[in-house]
């Protein structure tokens, strides 16, 4: 079960992350965009970006990040192996760019236990290289019970 | 830049259907471009040693190419401002066959003085809804 006492716990900035156009445009074929302003540097400035434009949910990777730290984390005591993904969901202040270089903090924003098994909510907040926010993502892990 | 007019949307019209055809080739794809690798995810031994029928697609695949749809009706996949889903049932990739996902949407709420419109998706594989509560707000 995961420890109920690290509601509300923050944990750290990650080390910055520089979203490369190579990447977006990786991830822009792995989840089948045919979106010019994800693979095409000409269309992402004429629709008046500094440069590609990340898919909606590239954020997951620098949320990825700050997650690890929690599932490193003794005190969390998060079981990987027993984990399934409950919910996600991405606010954007703005589009994350290539160029960017990112940040992330995480916070557990509630543990709830139901039925022997664990529901874990965090909250990412993605900061860009003038700390100013660009997305929050938000993320429910079920941990399933040893049963 | 885009070409819609906010003020000619209905609630509950629809805006188009797309289908994407998951493969093995596909999830592995993805886990390389995301960076996870839960062997889950292209290893039927594994998955099946930790009670799953067999290799399945990451959530979060599923859930980034079915914002395509909202994101190709808008035009720029910048607009798309909001972004949330349930995972209701896994999507088994069949290592033939793959595993066919239809995406349909419709708007679901229109917000007229800040240019936002929700556009709300069904996302089915096999006859059964995946992703439940998937909704995308896009700012026109």
């Amino acid at each position: 079960m995961v420890n109920p006492n690290v509601e509300g716990k923050k944990y750290p900035a990650t080390a910055p992350y520089l979203v490369g156009r190579e990447k977006i445009r990786e991830f822009a074929h792995a989840v089948m965009s045919s979106n010019p302003v994800n693979l095409d540097v000409f269309a992402a400035q004429a629709a008046g970006y500094t440069d590609l434009v990340a898919p909606t949910t590239f954020a997951v990777v620098i949320q990825e990040r700050s997650l690890a730290t929690v599932l490193a984390d003794p005190e969390a005591d998060i079981d990987f192996s027993r984990v399934v993904h409950g919910d996600q969901r991405f606010v954007h202040v703005r589009p994350i760019v290539a160029g960017d270089e990112l940040t992330s903090t995480l916070r557990v924003a509630s543990v709830k236990s139901l039925g022997g098994h664990s529901m874990v909510t965090f909250e990412t907040e993605i900061f860009d290289a003038n700390n100013e926010l660009v997305s929050t993502a938000i993320s429910t892990l079920v941990v399933r019970g040893d049963e | 830049m885009t070409h819609i007019n906010i003020n000619g949307l209905e609630v509950g019209q629809e805006i188009g259907s797309q289908e994407f055809l998951l493969t093995r080739d596909s999830l592995v794809r993805y886990a390389g471009a995301s960076g996870d690798f839960n062997p889950i995810h292209y290893r039927d031994d594994f998955a099946k040693s930790v009670g799953l029928a067999g290799v399945l697609a990451h959530g979060m695949l599923t859930m980034g190419v079915a914002v395509q749809l909202a994101a190709n009706w808008v035009g720029d996949a910048g607009k798309v401002i909001d972004y949330g889903v349930r995972f209701t049932k896994p999507v088994f990739v069949d290592v033939s066959e793959g595993a066919l996902v239809v995406v349909t949407g419709k708007i679901g709420e229109i917000d007229t003085e800040n240019g936002i419109v929700r556009i709300d998706l069904s996302v089915v594989f096999n006859e059964t809804t995946v992703l439940g509560k998937a909704q995308a707000k896009v700012r026109l």
